[in-house]
């Protein structure tokens, strides 16, 4: 038995939990999709607009592009905890993916119930 | 604790093992998606709102800079989703083994560059 004094704000073990999540959905969503559109005889404006148009298609779409952006988020906090030292700038770019991020959801929101 | 320990952080002298390698075009492909959000997001968008921004954007797109772009976006997405795919399987105990693990990052690299190829020359 080995007891040890776990240290640190304990939001390691969740975020690694939630990145293979939100792959999963992004697998499954990217690969029904691509299949989908690889089996579609003719692609033009009226089938895409039409796949789009129904409601479970753009919910799914949006839980897809909210799942990129969360796995996105802990992604470059990762890259950023690694290989950017000085507190300043990693809090500037922190704050920047955060913003951004919002952003997209929003306009990801507009675009797809915005036709 | 000695605080000066010794770095050795010479990133030209280091040769990475082929499962570090696919782990560093993990990193940079997830990267490079994420920086290429808003151009992806702006495309749907033309490729929804009407018929005209559709064609547009056809227009656009069939330019061979935006193509070589294209094709830069779809080699990091498949990079990446095929390397996140032997990660996933790697948290699950498969392939854990040295050589099962050099065999599935070189699977990795192989697999995703033709599938860069083959959707490539599909799409044009």
């Amino acid at each position: 038995m080995v007891s040890r004094v776990v240290v640190g704000a304990h939001y390691g073990l969740r975020d690694w939990l939630i990145q293979r999540i939100t792959a999963v959905v992004m697998a499954l969503y990217s690969v029904v999709l691509a299949g989908y559109l690889l089996l579609q005889p003719r692609l033009d404006y009226d089938v895409w607009t039409g796949l789009f148009s129904g409601q479970p298609m753009r919910t799914f779409t949006l839980l897809f592009l909210l799942s990129v952006l969360y796995h996105a988020w802990i992604g470059i906090r990762d890259i950023v905890m690694d290989y950017v030292k000085p507190a300043g700038v990693r809090l500037a770019i922190h704050v920047q993916v955060i913003l951004v991020s919002l952003l997209y959801a929003i306009w990801a929101v507009q675009i797809l119930w915005g036709f | 604790m000695n605080k000066h320990r010794p770095k050795h952080l010479a990133l030209h002298l280091i040769k990475l093992p082929l499962p570090g390698f696919v782990s560093v075009l993990h990193r940079i492909s997830g990267l490079l998606l994420f920086l290429a959000l808003p151009l992806l997001l702006l495309m749907l968008q033309y490729s929804l709102r009407s018929i005209e921004t559709y064609t547009q954007l056809l227009a656009v797109l069939a330019h061979p800079l935006a193509k070589l772009m294209l094709l830069g976006v779809l080699w990091a997405f498949l990079h990446h989703f095929c390397a996140g795919l032997r990660y996933l399987a790697i948290d699950l105990d498969y392939g854990v083994k040295l050589a099962q693990a050099r065999a599935s990052s070189k699977a990795v690299l192989a697999v995703s560059l033709v599938l860069t190829v083959l959707l490539g020359a599909k799409l044009w």
